[in-house]
This record gives structure tokens, sequence and C-alpha cells, in this order.
């Protein structure tokens, strides 16, 4: 019964990581660029929740949508400002920009006096809440987060199976001199994808909020997020799930059966494992330059 | 080595990716000093007989033999030391470094490389530089590249990088060079100059001359011997003259003239 | 305007390229070797840390600069420096033997971790070589019989001394030289490498992996060269780290100080032997211009306590925006600039924009 359920922790955090991998995995699908900011972006997102719950009184339901279009409304901004003019660089050059970005956004948010530097509690409405199913004894806030990633996940399957969006942005990634001259507004996507990575940032935050609190620190959860999109497969957006889901397993065993300090380091474990197996993921696609 | 000894034989030489047939038993014997085309339309299998020559591919079936020794075994980065040097249909230079530094990592297997005497630069290391450095001049001034010598590869036009890759091939002074579309991208004078040097490297240099090329007046210029390829197999194998006159190839190339019919626009 | 008559091969291969070279250089040496007696203690110890720093960078710009390996982790060969060299004084080692000791052991760790390098590239790689640095500093944290565990590590002085009869290194004048003498040594010696066969090997692999294989460079070899080298380096640096520093523990060799020293590469200039020490020394000097001004600023940003993590991210993004080049292609500039007058024209410089293509297919 305790494995069951810390089964079912470590899906719910393997869903965390899952749903920032998906953040990656959207811009890299789109832009070929990795972010490394889509933690600190989680984490802003997480404050944004709390300014407006706590700070400003909205009800819950409102602060939601609220937050959720506010973030994309920022990524697309950071996108066109920060972003863009450094696309065609090299890989290297924009990774080191999304660290910027990190770095800039936890030192803004450490900055606010009094709040930057404290860790609060997120007042969502089934805080602390549990649930029993016979002998099993389930966080809510466990569950909200495994019920949100499944739909969130089949929302964007609907997204990119029926609507043009997905095939534009492939194309874009792949080439992008062709998709400007095939008449896809490359920019525009570009922005779109963004928003639409910060966004899921911020339900990511807004969900791990409960558990973890919010604090500026809490982006860092961010880098186990990178094993999950390499177990994945980096193109590959269920991947990004499926992966997480994984890692987070992984890890919660770890925690249970394996001596402390062994916790810490069982996803980098797996993505070295993954690395040396399958370097592409269990979803990624293997390619090759013709020469 | 005698004139007419086989430098290299390829024997039913085929390879399949996945599904697709790319190579398909092809044979054919290259002699020394001789300069041999392949030819075909696009996607015959002419560059991927090439990446098996170079063991970037592995075939799936047949042999290749070079100097009497079997060839499917050696890896990739062995290639080089037994004197086959080639260059590439889209051109692969290093876009950051200079020409002179391009040519520079093309004598990178002519001298023996010990990491301490590099770190302290030794005096052996040292004329090993200058040694190197005579030879790569000498490459430079055969290809008309002083000009280049000291500009950067990226701010290179077309042309020029072509030149660049070819001298990069020709300073591993090479007893094979496979010639990947030498002419392509370039005009009409260019491909007269490039097929000056072809046969300046055949005659003066003694290098044996493995080309694909789509130019047939250039094929016919410099070439002894063309194998004509079609869909990954072997058409017809001879003369310049004699392949140019095979039906097959006319068809593969042109079409027969039902198709050609069919293409005809109805007068209005 | 200088232009430079060649004449001979040798000039193309020396190191300093003409008198104005051999200069500057001569002077920048002098001054260094005048600092312990120019300086006042607080930055002579500054530019000894700028020294060390800048030997760890010179490692990563080995790396990443030249051979185009990424590398998120570097932060732990690092490590394994520091720690090696802080058990190895503990036991007696005279400095020589220790820093020596230190170098090949974090060249060994470096070559395991490359092993990745082998089959994956890009992002790939720098996430390998992440997950490598996580491990590496558990394991430091917890086989606490070496290395003391989370609670710390004492280093001792740094000495050669067999029985009465040696050098202890105590003051810092004495430690200053032996850094400047170790940056100096390493600088050349990565120098050496870069205009001999394995340097151009290394950029052969950054720009073109097919052809290099195909001019014969051994990719496996060269790659787990590069990062045993660059791992060398590293430990090097950590050796000098774990005396100038007197207090180790596992959490200085972190994710963030492995971004920090990519923040030095970035922002001093990638690929340039140059820009490692002018990256180093920005890394340095920033905490100390942040606090200069920070009394100017209202209350609230200037004592803030995460102003020095936003400043420093705004200083990337603004390199990475507006100079790629770091701090060292400024300076190309401004030169060219100076020498050019008035004849400097804005595109020298230009960056072509590609638009952009998978870098999968690269």
């Amino acid at each position: 019964m305790q494995v069951l359920q810390v089964l079912i922790g470590g899906v719910a955090q393997g869903c965390i990581y899952g749903l920032i991998a998906l953040g990656f995995v959207l811009i890299y699908k789109a832009t070929e660029t990795v972010s490394f900011a889509q933690g600190d972006l989680m984490m802003l997102g997480a404050f944004l929740g709390l300014a407006l719950l706590s700070a400003a009184g909205l009800p819950f339901w409102l602060t939601i949508p609220s937050v959720i279009l506010a973030m994309a409304a920022f990524g697309a901004l950071l996108e066109r400002l920060v972003i863009s003019p450094i696309l065609g660089q090299p890989a290297f050059a924009i990774v080191m920009l999304t660290i910027g970005i990190g770095y800039v956004a936890r030192g803004a948010i450490t900055m606010i006096p009094g709040i930057g530097t404290e860790t609060h509690a997120l007042e969502v409405p089934y805080r602390g809440a549990l649930v029993t199913f016979g002998a099993l004894v389930l966080a809510v806030e466990q569950l909200v987060v495994i019920a949100v990633t499944a739909l969130l996940c089949a929302l964007l399957y609907l997204l990119f199976r029926y609507s043009k969006v997905g095939i534009a942005m492939q194309a874009s990634s792949q080439n992008q001199l062709a998709a400007y001259y095939m008449g896809i507004p490359v920019r525009r996507l570009n922005g779109l994808v963004w928003g639409l990575a910060s966004a899921v940032a911020a339900i990511a935050g807004l969900l791990l909020a409960p558990i973890t609190f919010v604090h500026a620190n809490m982006g860092l959860i961010g880098l186990k997020a990178f094993p999950a999109a390499v177990v994945g497969g980096f193109g590959s957006l269920p991947g990004a799930i499926v992966g997480g889901a994984l890692i987070g397993v992984v890890e919660a065993l770890a925690g249970f059966y394996l001596p402390e300090g062994f916790k810490d380091i069982t996803p980098y474990a797996v993505v070295l494992l993954m690395l040396v197996l399958r370097p592409n993921g269990l979803f990624g696609e293997s390619l090759r330059k013709k020469v | 080595m005698r004139a007419d000894e086989i430098l290299l034989s390829a024997q039913d030489l085929s390879v399949r990716f996945g599904g697709v047939l790319a190579v398909n038993k092809v044979s054919f014997e290259l002699r020394r000093g001789e300069v041999f085309t392949l030819i075909g339309p696009n996607g015959a299998g002419k560059t991927t007989v090439f990446n098996l020559i170079s063991r970037i591919y592995q075939p799936t079936g047949g042999r290749i033999d070079y100097l009497g020794q079997p060839l499917t075994t050696v890896p990739p980065h062995r290639v080089a030391g037994l004197g086959i040097a080639r260059t590439f249909q889209n051109i692969e230079l290093f876009e950051h470094a200079t020409v002179l530094q391009n040519l520079l990592i093309g004598r990178h297997l002519r001298h023996s490389r010990r990491l301490w005497a590099e770190l302290l630069f030794l005096p052996a290391v040292r004329e090993a530089e200058r040694q190197t450095r005579r030879k790569v001049e000498e490459v430079i001034e055969f290809l008309d590249l002083q000009h280049y010598r000291d500009t950067l590869v990226a701010g290179l036009p077309y042309g020029v990088r072509k030149v660049v890759e070819l001298a990069r091939a020709l300073a591993m002074e090479p007893r094979l060079l496979l010639l990947d579309e030498p002419s392509s991208g370039l005009n009409a004078e260019e491909t007269g100059d490039m097929a000056f040097w072809i046969q300046d490297i055949q005659q003066l240099l003694g290098i044996t001359v493995l080309m694909v090329e789509h130019d047939m007046s250039l094929v016919s210029r410099v070439s002894d011997r063309v194998l004509a390829m079609s869909q990954g197999e072997v058409l017809a194998l001879g003369t310049p003259a004699e392949v140019q006159a095979h039906p097959g190839v006319i068809e593969a190339y042109l079409g027969s003239a039902d198709d050609a019919s069919s293409l005809r626009r109805a007068v209005a | 305007m200088r232009f430079i008559f060649k004449t001979s091969y040798d000039q193309d291969i020396a190191l300093a390229k003409h008198g104005g070279h051999r200069f500057w250089y001569g002077l920048l040496l002098l001054a260094l070797a005048a600092a312990p007696w120019t300086l006042d203690e607080y930055w002579l110890a500054q530019l000894t840390f700028v020294l060390i720093y800048g030997i760890v960078g010179l490692g990563l710009m080995l790396l990443a600069g030249f051979t185009g390996l990424f590398s998120l982790g570097h932060a732990a060969f690092l490590g394994v420096g520091a720690y090696t060299e802080a058990v190895l004084a503990a036991q007696g080692w005279p400095f020589p033997l220790s820093i020596a000791m230190a170098a090949l052991l974090s060249a060994a760790v470096g070559a395991v971790v490359g092993l990745p390098a082998l089959r994956v590239k890009g992002i790939y790689l720098g996430l390998a070589t992440l997950s490598f640095a996580f491990i590496v500093e558990e394991g430091l944290a917890r086989w606490e019989s070496v290395t003391g565990g989370n609670a710390g590590k004492m280093v001792g002085a740094m000495q050669a001394r067999i029985g009465d009869w040696g050098w202890t290194v105590d003051s810092a004048e004495g430690f200053y030289a032996v850094c400047l003498l170790l940056a100096i040594t390493c600088t050349l010696a990565v120098l050496n490498l870069l205009r001999a066969p394995t340097g151009r090997a290394f950029v052969a692999i950054r720009d073109s992996e097919i052809s290099a294989q195909s001019m014969g460079i051994h990719l496996a070899y060269y790659k787990t060269l590069s990062f045993a080298i660059s791992a060398a380096l590293a430990g090097i640096g950590g050796a000098l780290y774990a005396h100038k520093i007197r207090f180790l523990s596992p959490d200085q060799f972190s994710v963030l100080q492995s971004i920090d020293l990519l923040l030095m590469v970035v922002i001093g200039g990638p690929g340039s032997v140059h820009g490692a020490f002018l990256g180093a020394a920005f890394l340095i000097t920033m905490p100390q211009l942040i606090a200069l001004v920070k009394d100017g600023l209202p209350a609230a940003i200037g004592q803030a306590p995460g102003l020095q993590g936003a400043v420093y991210g705004l200083v990337l993004i603004a390199f990475v925006l507006f100079e790629p080049l770091g701090i060292y292609g400024r300076w190309v500039k401004v030169r060219t600039w100076l020498q050019l007058f008035p004849f400097y024209r804005r595109g020298l410089f230009k960056r072509q924009k590609a638009f952009q293509k998978s870098d999968r297919l690269k």
C-alpha cells in the first residue's frame, strides 16, 4: 500500500517535471532552441498566482485563467524582445541567453522587499485536503496535478493534430527560410510557441505551489525536467510527459528503497543510461546528415 | 606499381537503407592513373558509392578492395591514411578557419603527433610545422589560391570554396582522389579551369581520380572511362563516347520518345 | 595601420606576430610580475582569483570554444581537483606533486565524462555533462571519509617540504607567484597546442566532423583528449582554489558554479584565449562594481539580496544580444577602429544573419 502511495506521489511529481519538459519540447520543436528559463517562468507564474490570490484577494476561479493569460503574454513579449533577435546564432549563445533570463527572473523576484526572500503558501481551495480509497490515503493536490496534466495533454494533442499550427511549427524548425516562403508567419508562430510554453510553465507553477510552497528558488526544479525531456526524446511532446512520469516514479522509488542521497542523483543516472542505450530518447527520432 | 594495375575494385556492391536499395550490385575496377567518372541522373546512387568508399556507410552486400586489401573493415578515420582523399557535394569546409588553416588540417596525417612534444612546442614540432607549411604552399600555388590564403572560408564566394575543397584534398597527397561534382555551381570559365586542373592532377601529380559529374562536356574532356548509373544499378561502362551513345543511358537521362510526347502541350 | 610583411614561415608559426605584440605582452608580464609590490593586499588577492579562474576558463574555452563540445558541468572537475589537493596536502605531499596528481585525476574524470561525447552531440552532450556533474557533486558530499562531506574540509597551507627543508607558501605574495607561474605555463601550453596539429584537429571537429574524419582525424581520440586536457586545467585551477579559499564544501562546486564558468567564457569572448582571462576578470570584478554602485542606488534596489543575480543575468543577456564575441571581440573592434581610423566601416564585423536551419542535420 505504501508503495502505491509512493508511486502516485512519484507520478504527480513526474507530471510537474513533464509539464516543464513539455515547455522545453514545444520551444525546441518550433525553434530548435533549448530554453533553460522554463523553471524560472514556472516560478514567476507561481508568484503571480500568489500576488493575485493572496495580495489582491481575487477569487480562485478568476486567478487561474488570469495567471495563465498573463504569463502567456509575458512569454510572447520575452520572445519578441530578447529571443528573436538572436535566432540563427549558434545554440550555445541562445542557451546562455535563456540562462541569463532565468538569473534575471530569480534576482528580480528576490529583490521584491519582504516577499522575495520568504517562502509562501498558495491558498488553493483544496490545500491539505485528503481523499481516501479504502486503505489508500492520497493528497488531493497530487491528484489535481495528474488530472490537469492529462487534460492539458489532451488539449495540446487536439491542437496539434487538428490544426495547422503543429505542421507549421515543425516546418519552421527545420528550415525557417523555406517556411517564410511558404507563407508561414514564422515570427508570429515563435511568439505563439513561447506564449504557449510560458502558459504551460505557469500551470505547472500553480500546480506545484501547494506541494512545495512558493519561493524564489523553486525554478531549480527545472533542472530535473531536462532528464525528463532527454528520456522522452527532445522532439516529442508525449515523450516529455512520459519521460517526466518515468523520472518522477524512479526518483520516488529510489527515495523509498535506496539509502539517503541516491534519490537526488537517480534522474541523472537515468539520463546517462538513456544516452548510452537510446540517445534519441524513447520517442525521439534519429536523423543523420547526408553528405 | 604498373600503370594498368588495379587500384580499387568494387564487386557486387550493394547498400540498403530501410526499404530503399540505394546501390544494387555495382561492380567496376579502377586502374591506376586514370580518370574514371560516374554519371547518372540524380538519385542514381553515385554519391552513395563515394560514401561507401569513404566508409561513411557500411555496404550490405558485396566488397570493395583497395590495393588488394578489403576496404570494408577499415574504420572511417583510417581511410585517409590509405591515401584516399575526397571532396564533398555540399562543401564541407571548416567555416571559421582560414583557407590556410583548412589546408594545414589536410596534412594532419603526414606527421607524427606526440602530445607532450606539442604542449612544449619542441624544435622538432616547429620543424614539422615548417615542412607542413611548405607543402601546403605548393598546393596553394598549384591552384592559384594565394589571394585567399588568410581569408576566413565563411567569407568566400562559392566558386573559390570549391577550389579550396579541392586544395584541401590535394594537401593530403593522396593516391586516389574522389571528386564529388567538382563543377557544380561553377560558370563556364571556372569549369574550364577545373578541367585543366584535373588533367594536371592526373598527369603531373600522378593521382588517380574518381569523379561524379553531370557536366558532359567536362566528362568528355577529362575522363578515360565512364560508368553510367541509374536507380542504383550499372547501365553502361566504357569510354565517354561509347557511354554517351548507349541507348539505355540516353533513356535514363532524357526519357524515351514516348514519355516526351506525353509532356508536349496541345496547341490551343 | 600595421602591415605585416611576411618573409618566413616562422612568422606565422611564432606566438608573437610582430614587434607590437612582443612589446605589449612583455609589458603585461612585467606588470603582473611587479604586482606583489605595486598592489595592496586586497587587489592582489583579487588578481590571484582572476588567475585561478583564468586557468579554469582556459580549459573550458578549449573544450567549448575550440572543440565545440558543450559542457554544462565543468565545476565538477574543479571540485575533483580541489578535493584531491586538500587530501594530498593534508598527507604532506609537496605541492608540485599534489597539483600534478589533481590534474591527472581530473583528466581521468574528464575522459570518463567525455564518453557520451562519442555518441551524442549538442544539447544532449550538455545534459550528459550536467548529469555527471550532479553525480560527482553528490559523490563528493557522500564520501565523507575522504572529503568531509557536507561539513566541509579545511585546507592547509601550500607547501613543498621534505623534513625541515623546503618552502611553505604561507604569504599572499608567494602564493600569487605560484599562481602566476602556473597561469603562464598553462596559457603557453594551450597556445602551443592550438598552433600544432592537435589544436587544428580540435577546430576541425568543431566545424565539420565528417570532413575531419575524412582527413584522418580520429574523432573519439581527439574528443576524449579535449575533455581530458580541459578537465586537467580545471583540476589545476581547483587545486589552487582550495589553497586560496582554505575551506571546501561540496556546494561550492554546484551547477551554479558551472554556469558561472560558462558565463565567464561567453562574456570573455568565445573562441579566444584572451577571452578566458578577460571573462575571469569580469567574474571577479563584477561584484566589486556592484558594491561600488550599490550605494548610489535607492535603498529598495541597492540593498536587495537578489541584485547581484539580476545584474549578472542582465549583463549576460546584453552580451549575447549585442556583443556575441564578448569582451575580447569588443576590444578587437575598438583596436581595428583605432588602426583603420578614419576608414573604419561599420560592416566589418557584421554577423552573417543566417536563417535558422535544423541543427540536428548539421
